[in-house]
């Protein structure tokens, strides 16, 4: 019998098992696989804070999604249309995320009485019919993988293991996937073990032969390539696309990079990732503690070098200070947050965006700071990218916001042509630079930015530091007139970065009833409710912000072309407090912190509560 | 050791040169000024050129040197010099780097700091002014001070056991430890040009007298006619000879520093002999710097040779370029799965 083939625009799939189950690395190959063939996606990581939290409990969930399709993606989706669940606790945690009618495909071997009493299921429930209304392939993935490796001479743990290459292989033929690149990349993994590279390929092509071949499945699903513009692309997670930023600045810039940096969940694939480009002169410091990650950067900053320190929330407050000495010493410096959900440890494995605050305002004394924040996982790149162009141009630390779901979720980016991306001009001073009364460290600009002078260049010796500055001369001065002078200088410095920034795009009309204005990773959730929005005939409009510090000059002219202005923020409302004091004017907010990003539903509810 | 044969390149630089017009304002009789003369004395001869030192401070009274040496420097934020430091030197491994800190900056609120950086062997000079006390912020006990100090937060006497700060050096497996005294201005200058010879970490105590909350601290052996019977100036290789007579002698008994007599029943030959590469010598020494039996050991207590961090970077990205080649944006936008829409 033939099988039916559907077309479908997008697909939302979740893998979920136990954490030693795979399901990062199967989500990751089934977008591998999915880039390839040409669609848009987002994908969304979910695991546990426990590295190995006891097997089988729902603590020890861990769980992937992707969003793919042939139109336009921005967000990982909402509800899943399919739910991968290994064990009968990943089915428990994440049964109720999906869509009604949606498919389930389950490791029936692995609902033994044991894992279902431990995840807190009275029955087993492919068997005792409380799934009705959905789709459910029971499948015997553990007892398939044991039959088709029989002969192979792995152990029986080991063969048990491959179980997830067959879940993905039944995927890669329901959504007409090619296995070819998964085969080519586990005998790359696997070079030096060729007998578990072949097992998994073996289990991969069980799995696909088994949609194939079986009469439980009688349909497959077909998504056509998405229209995105042309050029190369590959797949990158927001945490990898801040390093190449980074690097990409360095060279554009003719600086070394340097980061300062002390492993922090969920910013340390920064770290991993520039540690292993060693053969483009980057120097990774693992710092001893969060504090010594940002002061080694102001020390390699002071030397010359563009430096950068990367963290997460508890970081970031280690390192206030140190921030602090980066502001009043006028160095650049770029420090990247990778929000989590707080406060203290909080939930170190969760997205939040609820650190605006304190990177906008959480420093002692009047200390104001350029802060930008990403969207996606490309923009991660373009946001490094300028945050370390501004905070040379400017002589500032820069702070950039990005977030776990952005850090660890994935998407699609178009590869630049390096040749293409801007200069970046430095000037540093020479010798001759220095005129009859000496180098003035602190000598101004047309930005009142001031120069950077080099440790080894002869003749400019000065000294910086913490202690208020002599404006000009950069000798010691508690004078009370030069202080509000330099108060005024570093809160203008940063005001002069709006030159800078190019007039905000308007997605829908750019005057009407309503204004969804956003920041940072809601941009995707807020993209496609505001589009079912307009599709709905709706006056609503987007506006969002990459910088939140300055904000954007049109930022109070765009506002006013709005009846109502509806903030959604992963916080307690920190953007709206700070629009409020900018704005003054009534600003709806929907305000969520379960350390999950905005489903696109929720958007549109409020946005039809408020337009009624 | 092997470095004092060093040939040294001399670049016409005079004291002069490192002073800079601005006044020094430590209180009058502190020790400090000393410290400062014998720096700025020591180092035009290092050949070094002047514009590639760089000073390294964090907070406290003795953080202030910076801004009185005509070189580079950073008065940065209390306890995080070393951190600061770290980063110049692997920014810029040209750079003769010298970091400034004091008992309560870096062994209080740095430690941490102090320790990894010793422990990396970063190519660094750290010098530890030593006062016991917090002079800053007008008089507490400091983690260096004695047991039973009186000081503004302890009226009572402390009840802080305190740290040896060259013992804690040699605990973060530190490759130079030398110990100073504020007013010797002989001793000062050897341990300044042995750390700037020295390759990797080299950490320097300085005992350095506060005359306003500590006054007298270090008498004993600050005081010159006291000194000769209480301080102990070791050289590597030499019997450890002390007193006004240079009639006394430390040797070791039952696994401990002991004071003897020469004459009839020790001669030189029975006396401990310095080896600065022999970390059993130098815990030997540390071990006598609480102890009121023995004299307080000055002076290089330890040198021996380890790779720097500083150096190992560098070769570690000479070494992964020539596996890989060195890397363009072009190699490192391409390293994924990549394909294109046309």
């Amino acid at each position: 019998m033939a099988k039916k083939v559907i077309r479908i625009n997008e697909a939302t799939i979740r893998f979920a098992g136990d954490s030693g189950d795979g399901m990062q690395l199967t989500g990751t190959r089934f977008t591998e696989a999915t880039a390839i063939v040409g669609n848009d996606l987002k994908t969304i990581p979910n695991y546990p804070s426990e590295i190995r939290a006891p097997l089988g409990t729902l603590a020890g969930v861990s769980a992937f999604q992707l969003m793919f399709g042939s139109q336009k993606v921005f967000t990982p989706g909402d509800l899943p249309d399919t739910l991968v669940a290994m064990n009968p606790a990943a089915l428990k945690v994440h049964l109720r995320d999906l869509k009604k009618g949606g498919t389930i495909l389950a490791n029936s071997n692995a609902f033994t009485d044991k894992n279902l009493k431990m995840a807190g299921w009275e029955a087993n429930p492919l068997e005792d019919g409380s799934l009705e209304g959905y789709t459910v392939f029971s499948i015997e993935m553990s007892k398939l993988v044991g039959k088709a490796l029989e002969n192979s001479d792995l152990t029986s743990k080991g063969i048990e293991r491959t179980k997830n290459m067959f879940a993905l292989g039944v995927l890669f033929w329901m959504y007409n996937r090619p296995i070819e690149p998964t085969e080519e990349w586990l005998r790359k993994k696997f070079g030096k073990n060729p007998s578990v590279a072949e097992a998994n390929i073996t289990a991969m092509k069980t799995g696909f032969n088994y949609g194939e071949t079986t009469e439980i499945f009688t349909t497959s699903y077909a998504v056509e390539k998405a229209d995105l513009p042309k050029g190369k692309y590959r797949n990158i997670t927001g945490n990898v696309a801040v390093a190449y930023g980074l690097v990409a600045a360095a060279k554009k810039a003719g600086k070394e990079l340097f980061l300062g940096s002390y492993p922090i969940t969920p910013a340390s694939e920064i770290l991993h990732t520039l540690s292993t480009l060693r053969n483009h002169g980057v120097k990774t410091f693992q710092a001893e503690d969060e504090i010594a990650g940002i002061a080694s950067a102001i020390g390699a900053s002071y030397a010359g070098d563009l430096a950068v320190t990367t963290t997460s929330g508890p970081g970031m407050a280690l390192k206030t200070e140190a921030i602090g000495l980066a502001i009043i010493t006028e160095l650049p410096l770029v420090i990247v947050n990778v929000q989590r959900g707080g406060p203290s440890t909080g939930m170190p494995t969760k997205m939040e965006q609820s650190d605006l605050l304190q990177a906008v305002v959480g420093r002692n004394s009047d200390a104001r700071i350029p802060v930008l924040a990403a969207k996606d996982p490309a923009d991660c790149f373009e946001c490094a990218f300028e945050a370390a162009r501004i905070a040379m141009k400017y002589m500032t630390p820069v702070i950039l916001l990005s977030d776990g779901y952005l850090g660890q979720g994935s998407g699609p980016w178009q590869i630049p042509d390096p040749k293409t991306l801007p200069e970046i001009v430095v000037n540093h001073p020479s010798s001759a630079d220095a005129g009859e009364d000496g180098f003035m460290p602190y000598a101004r600009d047309e930005n009142e930015t001031r120069p950077w002078a080099i440790p080894g260049t002869p003749g400019l010796e000065h000294r910086i530091g913490g202690l208020e500055k002599e404006n000009i001369t950069g000798m010691v001065s508690q004078d009370a007139a030069n202080h509000q002078l330099m108060t005024d200088i570093r809160a203008r410095k940063v005001d002069n970065i709006k030159q800078d920034i190019p007039p905000s795009e308007i997605h829908g009309e750019p005057k009407g009833k309503l204004l969804v204005l956003g920041w940072g990773s809601t941009h995707g959730a807020i993209h496609v409710a505001v589009d079912r929005a307009l599709a709905k005939g709706q006056s609503v409009s987007q506006m969002h912000l990459r910088w939140v510090s300055p904000f954007p000059s049109d930022l109070e002219e765009i506002c006013n072309g709005f009846d109502e202005i509806l903030i959604p923020e992963v916080n307690s409302g920190q953007l709206a407090l700070l629009l409020k004091g900018e704005l003054a004017r009534k600003i709806h907010q929907l305000n969520i912190v379960r350390g999950e990003p905005f489903r696109a539903s929720e958007i549109e509810d409020k946005i039809n509560e408020i337009l009624g | 050791m092997s470095e004092t044969n060093i040939e040294i390149q001399d670049l016409n630089l005079t004291r002069k040169d490192f002073v800079p017009g601005n006044e020094v304002r430590w209180c009058p009789g502190c020790g400090d000024y000393s410290v400062l003369a014998n720096m700025q004395k020591t180092l035009p001869v290092m050949g070094v050129k002047k514009e590639n030192y760089a000073f390294i401070s964090g907070i406290g009274c003795s953080s202030r040197f910076p801004y009185y040496m005509n070189t580079y420097g950073f008065h940065s934020i209390h306890g995080r010099a070393p951190a600061i430091a770290s980063g110049v030197k692997l920014a810029n491994p040209e750079l003769a780097v010298w970091i400034i800190t004091g008992d309560g900056d870096g062994f209080s609120i740095g430690g941490n700091h102090m320790i990894h950086a010793l422990r990396r062997n970063i190519d660094m000079n750290i010098m530890l002014f030593n006062n016991r006390i917090y002079g800053l912020t007008k008089g507490q006990y400091s983690p260096t001070s004695l047991l039973g100090a009186k000081t503004k937060s302890s009226p009572f006497g402390s009840i802080d056991r305190p740290f040896n700060p060259s013992a804690v050096a040699l605990g973060a497996n530190a490759t130079f430890i030398s110990r100073a005294l504020d007013v010797d201005a002989k001793g000062l200058q050897e341990s300044i040009k042995r750390a700037q010879r020295h390759k990797g970490a080299s950490f320097i105590e300085v005992y350095q007298n506060c005359i306003i909350f500590n006054d007298g601290e270090f008498s004993d052996v600050e005081n010159k006619a006291t000194r000769p019977d209480n301080a102990l100036f070791v050289v590597h290789g030499e019997p450890m000879i002390f007193g006004k007579e240079q009639d006394k002698g430390i040797i070791m008994e039952n696994h401990h520093p002991k004071v003897v007599q020469l004459g009839d029943k020790y001669s030189e030959k029975d006396l401990l002999v310095h080896d600065e590469t022999n970390q059993i010598i130098t815990n030997l020494l540390l071990e006598m710097t609480f102890d009121t039996s023995n004299p307080t050991p000055f002076g290089v207590l330890r040198a021996v040779e380890a790779p720097t961090y500083d150096e190992m970077m560098i070769e570690q990205i000479k070494a992964v370029t020539k596996i890989k080649g060195e890397g363009t944006l072009e190699d490192l936008f391409y390293s994924g799965d990549v394909w294109e829409v046309k």
